[in-house]
């Protein structure tokens, strides 16, 4: 194209210029464009890279000191040892004064075979750790490590320890992160959210229909509806102050348990923090609920009216059945949420170190997140190998309930349809 | 004959409002038993919202407020103590687009007997979905799927199940809200003959844009049209062959035969 | 008239036995009294007032202890909102090194979530192939659904060591207020690109077309014409993260340090209003010490300051559909 015909009418460019123009303009498109596709991609990277640390903390060397060898005092390793036989180890080799004290305050007969094995690592054997390395470290400077660890404590060994196995799930707290489980925060975790939903799912459910059926549009019910919206917002560890002052210590005959006849125990309890949850989650819940029941179209509300069905028995038959793939779906989401809520347990006091499983509402108990922010809020290296571990576990607990959601959607939207 | 013998359901200077806007100004219709009434009309003019009127449906619209009466068995239906629920098990209803449950056939038609405590025995529910299906035209098509899905079978026979399903719980009155609006030419006849049957035993009123239909399928038409300030009223009311053939108002020739948008 | 009526007698004829008979039993259409329907709309009323009383609750809790807390004599309002120490042991309450160390990794989370929040939602919305954002959303979506501990874990021995290895370990603190600032924008990043995301995607179609029929390229009409017509939805969603910023505890309880500090530099260790609450009722905590109403106090504060983010920016989204809806 050539430039000198066209009349320069205004200021826009022509000819050459425009092209150059054009040329310019799609440069910077192209440039933004790439930042905007990077925008993304951080994020996806973070999430990469988050999954990498935890694994890479999960797995690799340790190398572990002793005082007294192993080997000297069975001719098998330690663990595959009953409880008897480590409560003789113990007694050979400790003096019967500390062995009274332990006695006292807990008889070696009500021990667990995990807490006897803790106390002869811990008081006899002396095991310490060493040092810890990660995953990709231990795999690519092996031989760095074993110079170090020959230089700096010669009489440690060194072993390739995965911090996440089978023994990690089914043992119980410990104070030497060796033999330390997750057992007890993972049933302290399971009790409580399956109060929360025993409570949250049919309040959440009902209150949803309530706004969505049966409320007017009047002044009390748009109040309700704002009120729950701005509840959504509220930071979690302000539920966890209402939990402690409401259900820990307002309420705390009846979530203690003594009003049911329940002794030996204060308000901080799985009821106190299954409650707490429960008002945490209920606004995520009530506001999926209302969009699931307003999916549901019209036309069948006024079909099953114009054969005289009740109110309740359209919901019943209709509207719910219809709308129960997104309450359902709904409600996975937010257990999910308070699964790995922390603040409100800490705040509601859930306990950090405790050995014994939770057996019922009113126990004192510990959860999976709360050992995470213990383990993690220790600095020693073995600590966060364990912490990794129980983030692994937790995860794993997410994945498959959302798994389970997809699974329940799709099913009940099949039938539906 | 007494007026209750002959009428099924009459509007005295009935009005319907939608928040303080009149939609209905003031009708007044006799519906005959046994007959099919048609109610024509441009769209708009508020024929869906009487036939909605005559059994309550407009209580579920919150903003919707009926003035004026309508007698049933020499009862006002708007009376305070009437209950809609039973309202509506009398005055049953088949709506525009086909909208059977998303459940079996079968428990299309046994819901609403079911809701309605419905005490037999399960060989004589059976009977009763037969004889429904039967009713609505419909048995011959599935009577070998009954436990299939009422979404799986085609438009006209989805309408056709809607229909059964209002008979199970024994009507007195059948309101159709344009059930042939969304079927094709083939079952809409079907529907119009099926609707022939069941006067014999339902007193049935129809909405519809149609106006072939009206002048086909039924006794009696009413014609509405809105007034200046937009609110429905009642142009002409009599039988159809007479108000399709010698329309006593000026608007109504002007509709029927098309001179009207 | 008189043939109509003849024509319905024969017709009544017929059929007039069975309507008789219901004529004749007259029909009662009076109300039924259905306690049933009663009893459960009275449980599902008392389902939706429920969260009345949580809120409520909230405030009368908060309300109750603050005022145990201000009626106390050591402490004064205004030396709470102005004091800047807060050592409860000499009886110091000033709220501002916890309110300066909460806004500090709030504003650096809000570098890193803002910008690439927005700059997602952009992509997804006016570049993405459909195929694209099916697989990038939901993974987005996985980053919102990850626990804040784990977060927490992840600043402490990710971001920390990365810090320390760029600026040297005498700079940056191991427990400091960058790292925790950093992984929460990055926590926060998939809610201000799916906010965002929704308000872009709302802009209507006709906008976007007329832009492209008057020459506009691709950038010129998301950043001139979409961006700003969905602008109140992204500035909704600037505000919801801000307000998640403020109320999140465990990264900051975690990586930021234990202790309160009057401090601007980020690579100090400073306690946040949340993280202090958290570590002071994690103790072992006396309920009738002045610590316990302390931290409700606190509480307060921060109930007010979210509720007041959060209902500016729901404002501000209704806004937007009023325009576009």
């Amino acid at each position: 194209m050539d430039a000198p015909e066209e009349k320069p009418t205004s200021g826009l460019p022509h000819g050459a210029a425009m092209q150059r123009n054009i040329v310019r303009r799609r440069r910077k498109g192209t440039v933004l464009r790439s930042i905007f596709l990077g925008s993304t991609l951080i994020g996806l990277v973070a999430l990469a890279v988050l999954l990498f640390t935890i694994i890479n903390d999960s797995f690799g060397l340790v190398a572990l000191d002793y005082k007294v060898d192993p080997a000297t005092l069975s001719d098998r390793p330690l663990e595959e040892l009953s409880r008897d036989e480590l409560v003789v180890i113990l007694q050979d080799n400790i003096s019967s004064n500390a062995f009274r004290t332990l006695e006292r305050t807990t008889p070696m007969a009500q021990r667990s075979e995990g807490d006897v094995l803790g106390l002869v690592l811990e008081r006899v054997v002396k095991q310490s750790v060493a040092g810890t390395w990660s995953l990709t470290d231990s795999l690519l400077n092996r031989s760095a490590i074993e110079a170090q660890v020959a230089a700096e404590s010669p009489a440690a060994t060194l072993k390739f320890r995965s911090w996440l196995s089978g023994g990690f799930l089914t043992t119980p707290m410990s104070s030497n992160a060796l033999i330390a489980g997750v057992r007890t925060a993972l049933f302290g975790s399971l009790w409580m959210i399956g109060i929360t939903i025993l409570f949250a799912f049919p309040i959440g459910t009902g209150a949803a229909i309530y706004l969505e059926e049966y409320a007017r549009d009047n002044r009390f019910n748009r109040i309700i509806q704002t009120n729950i919206n701005n509840l959504a917002g509220v930071p979690s560890i302000i539920y966890g102050m209402l939990g402690l002052a409401v259900f820990v210590r307002l309420l705390e005959p009846v979530t203690s348990g003594r009003v049911f006849g329940v002794e030996g125990s204060n308000g901080r309890t799985i009821l106190s923090a299954s409650l707490t949850m429960m008002l945490l989650i209920l606004p995520i819940i009530i506001i999926n609920a209302q969009e699931a029941i307003r999916a549901v179209p019209l036309s069948l509300r006024q079909a099953s009216y114009g054969l005289g069905a009740t109110k309740w028995q359209t919901i019943r038959h209709h509207v719910l059945p219809g709308a129960m793939p997104g309450i359902l779906t709904g409600t996975i989401l937010a257990v999910s949420r308070a699964i790995g809520e922390t603040a409100p347990l800490i705040v509601v006091g859930a306990s950090t170190f405790i050995v014994s499983d939770p057996d019922g509402p009113f126990s004192k108990f510990t959860a999976l997140p709360i050992q995470i922010y213990n383990w993690t809020s220790r600095a020693q290296g073995e600590f966060g190998n364990i912490a990794a571990a129980a983030i692994m576990v937790l995860l794993v607990m997410l994945l498959t309930l959302n798994s389970i959601a997809v699974l329940i959607r799709n099913r009940l939207s099949r039938r539906a349809s | 004959m007494t007026t209750q013998d002959r009428y099924t359901l009459n509007a005295r200077n009935m009005s319907v409002f939608y928040g303080s806007f009149k939609a209905i100004n003031s009708v007044n219709l006799d519906i005959e038993r046994n007959k099919i009434t048609a109610l024509i009309g441009p769209s708009g003019c508020g024929k869906s919202t009487v036939l909605r009127s005559f059994n309550r449906m407009n209580d579920l619209v919150p903003s919707a407020r009926v003035e004026g009466e309508v007698i049933f068995h020499n009862q006002n239906l708007y009376a305070p103590h009437v209950d809609a629920v039973e309202v509506r098990r009398r005055i049953g209803m088949v709506f525009q687009k086909p909208n059977p449950f998303p459940k079996s056939i079968y428990d299309n038609i046994a819901f609403g007997p079911r809701i309605s405590g419905w005490k037999g025995s399960k060989t004589e529910m059976d009977d009763l979905v037969e004889h429904s299906l039967r009713n609505a035209a419909l048995w011959d098509d599935v009577k070998d799927k009954l436990k299939a899905s009422g979404l799986a079978l085609s438009g006209g026979q989805q309408q056709r199940l809607c229909i059964a399903r209002a008979l199970a719980v024994e009507p007195e009155v059948i309101l159709m809200d344009e059930p042939c609006s969304a079927l094709d030419p083939i079952s809409t006849l079907k529907i119009e003959e099926l609707m022939m049957e069941l006067k014999q035993r339902y007193t049935i009123v129809i909405v519809t844009h149609n106006m072939q239909q009206a002048a086909r399928a039924s006794d009696y038409t009413a014609f509405f049209l809105m007034n200046a300030e937009r609110a429905g009223e009642i142009v002409e009311y009599g039988p159809t062959g007479d108000l399709f053939t010698n329309p006593k108002d000026k608007r109504t020739e002007d509709y029927i035969t098309g001179r009207f948008g | 008239m008189d043939d109509k009526a003849s024509a319905g007698v024969s017709m009544d004829s017929r059929v007039a036995g069975v309507r008789r008979e219901t004529a004749e039993t007259t029909l009662n259409l009076r109300k039924k009294s259905r306690p049933g329907e009663n009893v459960i709309q009275g449980f599902l009323l008392f389902c939706g007032v429920l969260s009345m009383f949580t809120t409520i609750g909230i405030v009368l809790v908060l309300g109750n202890e603050s005022l145990h807390f201000f009626t106390n004599d050591n402490v004064s309002i205004t030396e709470f909102l102005t004091g800047t120490q807060w050592s409860p042991q000499i009886g110091q309450f000033g709220i501002l090194p916890l309110l300066l160390a909460t806004l500090v990794t709030s504003f650096i989370a809000m570098l890193v979530a803002l910008p690439l929040g927005l700059g997602a939602a952009i992509y997804l919305s006016e570049y993405a192939s459909p195929r694209a954002r099916k697989i990038l959303k939901p993974v987005l979506e996985v980053l919102a659904g990850v626990p804040t501990i784990v977060y927490g874990y992840f600043a402490l021995t990710f971001m920390t060591p990365l810090l320390q290895s760029i600026f040297g370990k005498d700079t940056v603190n191991i427990y400091n207020m960058a790292a925790a600032g950093l992984v929460m924008g990055i926590m926060i990043l998939p809610l201000v690109c799916s906010m965002s995301e929704d308000a872009l995607s709302a802009v209507p179609r006709s906008l976007r077309e007329g832009a492209y029929g008057l020459g506009a390229t691709r950038l010129e009409t998301a950043t001139k014409i979409v961006v700003p017509a969905g602008l109140s939805g992204i500035i909704a969603a600037f505000v919801v993260a801000i307000s998640r910023a403020v109320g999140e505890t465990m990264i900051v309880a975690v990586a930021a340090g234990a202790g309160p500090n009057f401090t601007l530099n980020p690579f100090a260790s400073a306690e946040t209003m949340t993280g202090h609450i958290a570590r002071i009722s994690g103790g072992d905590l006396s309920y009738d010490s002045i610590d316990y109403n302390s931290i409700f106090a606190i509480g307060m504060l921060l109930f007010l300051l979210t509720l007041v983010l959060n209902m500016g920016s729901r404002r501000l989204v209704r806004r937007f559909r009023e325009v576009y809806e």
